[in-house]
């Protein structure tokens, strides 16, 4: 069998060591080795966003991030991005998505959702060609996108009150 | 038309029982499930689009340290030895098991050929890789130009041509060919003034959900097989998975996953028999297959390409006076392209007397289509709806007052001789006619505007949903019916407006196929409607008994009761919905109680969409500027999901019409199957998709409900077409319209 590689890193703000194999990707370890199952894996090759997190503050295609490459680094997935806000259960982002009905399936939420995030953290006012440019990273196949928009620039406006 | 105000709780939009889980990471869909022993298989596909299969060996996979089973073809049931027995249903039967695992041919690119299950995800896939396949590849067949030809190659050599209703002699590619008529064509034609005939050609196209293919089946060692999927119906997944392993119903349990989107191409089963294989074969362990994107595209899905001609005739002063339409759809590898619905579609929001729609349901090397949202509908509409621009220009009318004056209304008969029901498109189209946007003139250069109407008829099918009332009031809901956008939430609102109580009293899970009755696929638009209606009559059931209940509480006659907004009364003494349901746990037997709905007649969708586009003359680009869906809903019970249902099939509808196509090399082998090149459309490709809902009641359903998913998908492409030829002046004969087509048009007309 193959060897194995022992990887520390903070994941949703808890430190984390895990085995992984040279080959893993990123997504392939949260999902099954940490359990995380919230960051979906639509494409594996970096183009619907579904597995998007933060990775030291940047957002990435956790498909493309190889698993031994999270060694001291910090991740947040969906699973955590409610505990950054500890004014409420929920972020306002993720209120918002459900206020909005911006999901339908729910598949690609968490990618956006945690997309959302990326962009609201760089850019706190964003207009709505800004939110389009940013989540055009993020297929969505219900929606046609209207109530997501509308959810990310009603977030922006929550969260900046 | 119905006013919100005649419901407490239709119309209003609360919060979806799945919310949370869905915003959080927590919901747990097809590739989440995780059993203790649980393996890993992986899908060896054909590289060919038809070949035949030498021979396979699996021994280096087999010998693989991890590797627990290895299956093929030949582990499936043979369904062949039965044809003779049993005739055509049977045939058809042995084709979805070919396709899941196949005989002895393969028939596209990515045609499952033999499957493994190992311990990890990455044995498996090595093991995979050490299955040698030995192919004698055959020529493909890639369109229906092609398969229909009389030397074309053959690719099921049993296949005999269903022509009419009599089978034809003689090998052939093509499935069926039916023919709906009325009236006389001949004469119809003799009294235009005007005739228009013109010939279409459209891409095989995908359903596109984010959410690959995945399943989990455990073959117990009491030989039950337990399944957990992402299914658009736990019941079809069920009863496909039995016929395929032949097995009965009652030995298989399937036990639905949240589901990524499905469109119709979750309807078919793909991995869930390959998996419960595996399972047997490596000694009743769980085994979780999940498909790659590649997989994906190559594999499942498509909807059909196309070839449709439609003629149609007007006299000067607008009215039609005959229309044709010839359809020849691609079925994929086996027979069952959605030729039938197509034809459905293709008039359908024409009064005509003389009318004649003939279908061809034709095999090509590509995977077998499954249902895509009001499937064949874009295709069919697409070119109906593009030659009645012509002809309302031909005579000189607006486009809209054209669709106006030949407008089917109730009691008008379609092609096949089937009456309309209540459909209200009158009310749709006059709508389109006063809206602010159609009002608003479109002014600057490579501009246009186009209109296009939609129909879909809908599916009533079977429902089923139980209840338990619970000690504090609260109904706990079990239902069959998977939901993929919001339908928890829309049958428990009609739950809760059945039994007159808050919304947030009801708690709906969806279960099994071993937990509620019997319920029909999610697919067809029904879902609201149809389950929406056992709901209701789970609702009037649930009343009566709490009614009888409040009776005996109160000392009176069950006659006397009064109820309304939770409260039982009679000659001034009341008793809450709640404090019966505290009582009744206190003392009595529990309150269970089921409803099931049947219909016979349902409630069909009109819509009429309005686009602005602009056209990029260096690149040939489109860009959407403007777009609006209209639609009769019928009753909208949450009208943010019905919205949604619209804007999404509009942008589904868009992607088919600019982009998205199968592309394929000369060998019949796939060139995009990935997210980049297969391109739909992204957040930064569409405008805001403006909805209007005219809420024309079904009059057979409780509450006026009508599905209202599908018909958005069908009008965008025509739309989009005619608005194309408004800015440029060419009509586009071809899907995609994407932008190296569309330059070609351009610089043929410079030169020109």
């Amino acid at each position: 069998m193959s060897n194995k590689i022992v990887v520390n890193s903070t994941i949703n703000g808890e430190p984390q060591v895990f085995l992984c194999e040279a080959r893993q990707t990123a997504l392939e370890v949260i999902r099954e080795t940490l359990g995380l199952t919230g960051s979906k894996e639509g494409c594996g090759n970096g183009n619907c966003g579904a597995c998007n997190i933060i990775l030291d503050g940047v957002l990435v295609n956790s498909c493309l991030v190889l698993a031994p490459e999270l060694e001291g680094r910090a991740v947040l997935t969906i699973e955590g991005v409610a505990d950054t806000c500890a004014e409420a259960d929920l972020h306002p982002i993720q209120q918002k998505y459900l206020e909005h009905a911006a999901l339908q399936c729910g598949i690609c939420t968490p990618g956006f959702i945690v997309s959302t995030k990326a962009l609201l953290d760089e850019n706190p006012n964003p207009t709505e060609g800004d939110v389009r440019l940013w989540l055009a990273g993020n297929l969505c196949r219900c929606t046609g996108y209207d109530k997501i928009v509308r959810a990310v620039l009603d977030s922006a406006d929550a969260m900046s009150a | 038309m119905t006013t919100s105000s005649q419901y407490k709780i239709l119309g209003s939009r609360p919060p979806r029982p799945d919310g949370v889980d869905k915003v959080t990471g927590r919901a747990v869909y097809g590739n989440d499930t995780l059993l203790p022993g649980m393996l890993y298989g992986h899908i060896v596909r054909s590289p060919h689009a038809h070949a035949r299969i030498v021979a396979i060996d699996t021994s280096k996979a087999e010998a693989l340290p991890g590797v627990r089973a290895v299956v093929t073809g030949a582990d499936l049931p043979s369904l062949a030895d039965k044809m003779e027995d049993l005739g055509k249903g049977v045939a058809n039967l042995r084709y979805s098991s070919n396709n899941i695992l196949a005989d002895d041919k393969a028939l596209y690119d990515g045609h499952a050929v033999a499957a493994v299950a190992a311990v990890d995800l990455g044995t498996a896939a090595t093991a995979a890789g050490l299955i040698e396949v030995t192919y004698e590849v055959l020529p493909p067949v890639m369109d229906v130009h092609q398969a229909m030809a009389d030397d074309a190659p053959i690719l099921l050599s049993d296949l005999r041509t269903d022509e009419l209703g009599e089978s034809l002699e003689g090998e052939t590619n093509v499935a069926s060919h039916f023919c709906h008529a009325r009236g006389n064509l001949d004469a119809g034609f003799a009294t235009a003034d005007v005739v228009i005939e013109r010939e279409y050609n459209t891409a095989t196209v995908h359903q596109g959900y984010v959410e690959p293919h995945a399943a989990t089946a455990l073959w117990n060692a009491d030989d039950r097989i337990d399944i957990w999927c992402s299914t658009q119906g736990a019941f079809a997944a069920r009863s496909q998975t039995a016929i395929i392993l032949q097995k009965p119903v009652s030995e298989i349990s399937v036990t639905p996953t949240e589901i990524g989107g499905g469109f119709g191409g979750k309807i078919p089963v793909y991995v869930e028999p390959v998996a419960a294989l595996l399972s047997r074969k490596a000694g009743h362990r769980p085994v979780k297959i999940a498909m790659s994107r590649a997989d994906v595209i190559k594999a499942t899905g498509p909807t059909s390409g196309s070839y449709v001609k439609v003629k149609m005739g007007a006299t000067h002063d607008g009215v039609i006076t005959a229309a044709q339409a010839m359809l020849a759809y691609e079925a994929g590898a086996y027979p069952g392209s959605p030729v039938p619905s197509a034809s459905r579609v293709v008039l359908a929001p024409y009064k005509v007397e003389n009318v004649q729609v003939d279908g061809y349901d034709v095999l090509v090397n590509k995977p077998k289509a499954s249902p895509y949202r009001a499937p064949g509908g874009t295709n069919a509409a697409f070119a109906s709806e593009s030659v009645v621009d012509e002809l309302a220009r031909a005579v000189g009318m607006d486009p809209l007052e054209f669709r106006l004056q030949n407008a089917v209304v109730e009691g008008d008969r379609q092609a096949n001789g089937l009456p309309f029901g209540r459909i209200g498109y009158m009310e749709t189209l006059q709508t389109a006619i006063d809206h602010p946007h159609y009002a608003t003139p479109l002014e600057g250069a490579f501009r246009g505007r186009g209109v296009a109407a939609g129909y879909w008829m809908n599916w009533g099918g079977k429902s089923s949903v139980s209840a338990s009332v619970d000690a504090d009031g609260s109904i706990s809901l079990l239902e069959g019916s998977t939901d993929i956008g919001g339908s928890r939430a829309s049958i428990a609102m009609q739950l809760a407006e059945s039994l007159d109580i808050p919304y947030e009293q009801v708690k709906a899970q969806v279960v099994g196929t071993d937990l509620v009755g019997y319920t029909d696929l999610t697919g067809g638009s029904r879902t609201t409607a149809i389950t929406g209606m056992a709901a209701y009559n789970l609702g009037q059931s649930l009343r009566a008994e709490m009614a009888r209940r409040a009776a005996e509480l109160m000392e009176v006659d069950a006659d006397t009761i009064q109820y309304e907004e939770g409260v039982f009364s009679s000659n001034g003494t009341r008793v809450t919905f709640n404090e019966v349901a505290e009582k009744a746990h206190a003392h009595g037997a529990p309150i269970v109680g089921t409803g099931t709905a049947a219909p016979d007649q349902w409630g069909a969708a009109f819509g009429l969409h309005i686009v602005d586009l602009e056209v990029d003359p260096e690149t040939g680009k489109i860009k959407i500027l403007r777009y609006t869906a209209l639609q009769n809903v019928g009753k909208a019970v949450h009208p943010s999901y019905v919205e949604g249902q619209m804007q999404g099939g509009v942008a589904q509808g868009i992607g088919w019409a600019i982009n998205e196509e199968y592309v394929y090399g000369d060998d019949g082998t796939l060139l995009n199957a990935s997210l980049l090149d297969y391109r739909m459309p992204t957040s930064l490709d569409l405008p805001m998709i403006e909805t209007t809902l005219i809420e024309v009641p079904w009059p057979d359903h409780p509450y006026g409900v009508r599905g209202c998913g599908e018909t958005p998908i069908v009008p965008p492409a025509g739309a989009i077409a005619n608005a194309l030829h408004d800015a440029l002046g060419v009509r586009m004969e071809e899907l995609p319209m994407s932008p190296g087509k569309v330059l070609e048009r351009i610089w043929a007309q410079q030169a020109a």
